[in-house]
């Protein structure tokens, strides 16, 4: 094994030094998530980069620095160090204006940065002649998923909001019936089935709630009842799908149908999490002080968008607050309340974005690329946010399935007309069996008419696998016109009838044992 | 045995049968479903001979003519292949269409002298209309199971003016009704033979202008046919049983046949009418680019290195013998861990259903094998599709390509997955002829040769490797 090891170290150290990332620790305050772990940490070295971590960067996260050290990474002692050895720099929290201060002239900085809130911020790395990719800006495209960290974070927070909402929670999530009592089970609304909701539903969902969630977009309806969640309707011709899987503001209709919802829903259900943002805007506020007050005591509200100034009038963000017996959750750091997993994942969105990026050999920030233009907000010093406008989500109507579209102009030109002629056609033909025929007939007809709806119910239930079973089968039960023959055959051995109906037997007969058959060899093959 | 016994007897028969469609909606109900439609079978056989209609003669009659065509039947359904169920359902269908002219024309030869006025009239008309759909039935069955059969060519033949020739034989077919109508006694026998004659030529010409791959609506068409000539022999004969077992069957052929005409988006009409390509005058783009031929050990190492599989056979693996060697490739696969399903669109094959029992027969289980709709939404998560002998139906220009033959045909959407492997002889265009751009996608790769061959191959890579791959997981841990 030594034998395999020799090249490698060779390579470590050839001439040509190799591109250094460096993470320092997070320095906000509860801040305890970390840029890489051990195992993302692997991962950018086998794209070819040197990784040197600040100490006890992970120390939050409980990554401790031997695991660093082990899985080949440098610990370095001093944050200065870091910032200013390193090629490119991994954060999670935008840096604050002393750590601006350290990065490189001419360095790379990969963190959240919302260029949006913190033109400052923008204006000080811009003038260390900086790069720096802001991980919040990549495009909610398709092919940039594997990157999109607004999504991994959301996804954790929404867990965590549920389980922060069961820890304030007196009761139990999911009902029962004990000897000591009924429990009922708790009914929880989740405002917003955005990437946090959708987490927020499945994990109340498997704790055995009663799920309800809301969203303005009547596309995500589908995704919410996959959840198994209730998905509430306002009958209100309104579509809020916005830009980049967001929603988009409503017509002041709408919000009023809307909080009418919500103030009914306050009575009934025991936690309301609320996940509703508007990109570039305040959170709306969707849970009023008379909502609030409407709720039982020992209820629950936590407000997901408490860093944006809340969805709920009460929300103290950063706090838990008790408004008389209701407690109102505003945490604003429940990624990092998972930061162990939440480091993991943000730091595979990393190692996928330096990926792209073309890796230690091929780095180039190549701006022709949508998801790496989308996501550059200073390139060599120069602020190029925001990034020219482009739709990036895909319309409902852009979403529709080609072959739908495409049906009603294969349909028959009937128009209003056509859909008359066969009813006006069918009653026609029914008068004219009515007004002329004897009863006898009638009566046969009535059979007749009524086997064949049975016949239509029937076999659309006919799962598409057993259709050659189906045909061959209903072959054999046709075979039952040798009955006819049979009717016919006990006449003089010689008349034409006999023969002919003799005739009709031996053909019939063979479909109906042949049917039968090659049925039953046929149905004996299907196994699970 | 008293006529009561024998409507209580046609009664249980028809629910039997009910029961017997019923059970065929699942397939742990089906085996039970083939019973009930068995059981019902003996119960009308036997009241029927048990009843006064069967007399004397008639018993060895019925014994001559029953007994050896049981035997015959049985030994056909036991030897048939199942790559033959095509056939053998048309040829059965062409039976009950035999049977169906044979009953009219030997009800007609007998008449009834209780009829008089309207109820004569309508005797007659039942029974000329029972003749006609049964021959049309007939002749139609025997030139579908001879195309079926390789016995005719299996393109489409138009002739000149064919709308108008179906046209004249339907006038005919009307015209001699007049005189069969107003014969006395069996005088109408001569009208009444020149209209089978006529509806004989109408269900060859209706048949040979439909091409091999629209198969799976023209059998289930003539099932509707051969319903509906069962049920017209139940009213020339008063006879509930057959109306209602006909009625059944007769609808059960016309819903087969929607869903097949669905699942190609094209109106039943045109189907029957004729081919494709033939109507719209439409010409699709030409595919461009180059296709990626790949080989048969790349093939195994793509399938050895994907998580999650799904194969799409078509006719191709049907007419190569190959869902062996596919189900075995399964199982192999399915062994190692991997996800491996089985995507069907609804007219693969020549008979509705047609590639389910050939995938059944080799033993892969019915829960991988999935419907079109089904599997639709999964295809971007799909490291590898294995395409076997299917061609239009995995064709991208029936979603991307508005002036193409196939516009708006619901498609397997293959090329949504990650890596598509294609099994086939060479890139010529399918049945539709529409040229395959699938073909020429990046993610595409060609494994050229002969689908037997092919498939042989990959299996006997996928066992040799067998015993080194076990080992990948230990390196990789």
């Amino acid at each position: 094994m030594t034998v395999a090891i020799a090249p490698e170290t060779d390579q470590h150290s050839s001439p040509q030094p190799a591109m250094r990332i460096g993470i320092p620790r997070e320095v906000f305050p509860g801040e305890r998530r970390v840029a890489a772990t051990p195992d993302t940490a692997k991962k950018l070295q086998k794209l070819g980069f040197e990784v040197w971590v600040e100490a006890n960067a992970g120390q939050g996260a409980s990554f401790p620095d031997e695991a660093y050290r082990a899985a080949g990474c440098r610990v370095v002692d001093r944050p200065e160090q870091v910032w200013a050895e390193a090629d490119v720099v991994l954060k999670v929290r935008p840096p604050t204006p002393e750590e601006a201060a350290q990065l490189r002239d001419g360095g790379t900085l990969i963190s959240f940065i919302w260029p949006a809130q913190n033109d400052g911020l923008l204006q000080d790395l811009a003038a260390r002649h900086a790069t720096v990719i802001a991980i919040d800006a990549v495009p909610r495209i398709t092919r940039a998923q594997k990157m999109d960290a607004l999504s991994s974070m959301a996804n954790l927070a929404g867990y965590r909001a549920v389980i922060e909402a069961a820890q304030q929670f007196g009761r139990c999530f999911t009902g029962q019936i004990t000897a000591a009592g009924k429990m009922p089970p708790c009914k929880v609304l989740v405002i917003g089935a955005g990437v946090a909701g959708l987490a927020a539903i499945g994990a109340a969902r498997g704790l055995g709630a009663v799920v309800r969630a809301f969203d303005t977009r009547p596309v995500v309806k589908e995704q919410v009842q996959s959840l198994g969640a209730e998905f509430l309707e306002l009958h209100f011709e309104e579509d809020g799908t916005g830009t980049g899987g967001y929603a988009k503001v409503m017509s002041p209709e709408f919000i009023a149908a809307e909080m009418a919802l919500f103030a009914q829903q306050a009575r009934e259900v025991d936690i309301i999490i609320t996940t509703a943002l508007i990109p570039g805007k305040p959170a709306p506020r969707l849970i009023t002080r008379e909502m609030v007050d409407a709720m039982r005591p020992g209820s629950v509200i936590v407000d997901m968008a408490a860093e944006q100034g809340g969805n709920c009038e009460l929300t103290r963000p950063g706090e838990i607050y008790d408004h008389n017996g209701v407690k109102i959750i505003g945490l604003t750091d429940l990624p990092s309340r998972m930061a162990n997993q939440a480091s993991q994942l943000y730091g595979t969105n990393l190692v996928h974005l330096l990926t792209d990026l073309g890796g230690a050999e091929n780095y180039q920030v190549d701006l022709e690329d949508e998801v790496i233009r989308g996501a550059t907000v200073i390139h060599e010093g120069q602020v190029i946010w925001p990034p020219p406008a482009r739709p990036v989500a895909p319309s409902p109507a852009a979403t529709t399935p080609a072959p739908e579209a495409a049906v009603p102009a294969s349909t028959p030109a009937g128009g209003p007309l056509g859909k008359w002629v066969m009813p006006i056609a069918i009653a026609a033909a029914l008068i004219g069996v009515g007004v002329s025929a004897p009863e006898s007939f009638l009566s046969h007809f009535t059979v007749f008419v009524l086997a064949i709806f049975l016949g239509w119910k029937l076999i659309w239930d006919v799962s598409p696998a057993l259709h050659t079973p189906l045909m061959s089968v209903t072959n054999a039960i046709s075979g039952i016109i040798i009955i006819g023959g049979m009717l016919q055959i006990s006449g003089d051995l010689t008349s034409p009838t006999t023969i002919l109906g003799a005739i009709a037997i031996f053909v019939g007969t063979i479909n109906i044992s042949g049917g039968f058959l090659v049925t039953q060899r046929m149905l004996k093959m299907f196994r699970r | 045995m008293s006529n009561h016994v024998l409507t209580v007897a046609y009664i249980a028969a028809s629910v039997l049968f009910i029961l017997s469609l019923g059970g065929l909606a699942n397939q742990e109900t089906a085996k039970r479903g083939n019973v009930y439609g068995i059981a019902g079978m003996a119960i009308a056989f036997v009241a029927t001979a048990a009843s006064t209609a069967v007399s004397g003669s008639g018993y060895g009659v019925l014994a001559a003519a029953g007994v050896p065509a049981v035997i015959i039947g049985a030994i056909v359904a036991s030897r048939v292949a199942m790559t033959a169920m095509p056939e053998l359902v048309a040829i059965l269908h062409s039976f009950v269409g035999l049977a169906a002219v044979l009953v009219g024309v030997a009800s007609y030869l007998q008449p009834d002298h209780n009829l008089v006025g309207v109820e004569a009239t309508i005797h007659q008309l039942e029974i000329y209309i029972g003749v006609f759909i049964g021959a049309v039935t007939f002749t139609g069955s025997v030139v579908a199971f001879g195309k079926l059969r390789a016995l005719i060519t299996s393109k489409a033949v138009l002739l000149p003016g064919r709308h108008g020739l179906n046209i004249a034989l339907l006038v005919g077919t009307i015209a001699l009704g007049v005189p069969f109508m107003s014969a006395e006694g069996t005088a109408g026998l001569v009208p009444l033979m020149g209209m089978t004659a006529i509806a004989s030529v109408l269900g060859i010409h209706l048949v040979v202008a439909i091409g091999g791959a629209d198969m799976p609506v023209v059998i289930s068409i003539l099932n509707s046919y051969s319903g509906w000539a069962a049920a017209a022999a139940g009213f020339m004969l008063s006879n509930d049983l057959l109306i209602i077992t006909g009625a059944l069957v007769g609808s059960s052929g016309a819903i087969l046949s929607y869903i097949m005409c669905k699942a190609m988006n094209r109106s039943f009409i045109s189907v029957i009418l004729g081919g494709f390509g033939t109507s719209g005058g439409k010409t699709a783009k030409a595919a461009e680019g180059t296709a990626t031929a790949t080989t048969l050990e790349e093939t195994v190492e793509s399938l050895d290195a994907a998580d999650s599989v799904i194969i799409v056979p078509g006719y191709g693996m049907a007419v190569a013998q190959a869902q062996h060697a596919v189900a075995e490739i399964t199982k192999i696969l399915r062994d190692r861990g991997k996800q491996v399903r089985f995507g069907i669109h609804p007219v693969a094959g020549r008979l509705p259903g047609h590639m389910n029992v050939l995938l059944a027969e080799a033993n892969v289980p019915y829960d991988i094998v999935l419907e079109m709709e089904e599997i639709n939404d999964d295809f971007p998560e799909t490291d590898v599709v294995l395409v076997i002998g299917a061609n239009d139906t995995v064709n991208p220009s029936a979603l991307e390509d508005p002036d193409s033959p196939i516009a708006g045909m619901p498609v397997l959407e293959v090329w949504k997955a990650r890596n598509v492997i294609v099994l086939k002889r060479s890139l010529s265009p399918g049945y539709a002829g529409v040229p395959n751009p699938l073909f020429y996608k990046d993610n595409t790769q060609m494994l050229y040769g002969d689908a037997r061959a092919n498939v042989n191959g990959i299996l006997s890579q996928l066992t040799a490797t067998e015993a080194t791959s076990t080992l990948v997981p230990a390196a990789v841990g």
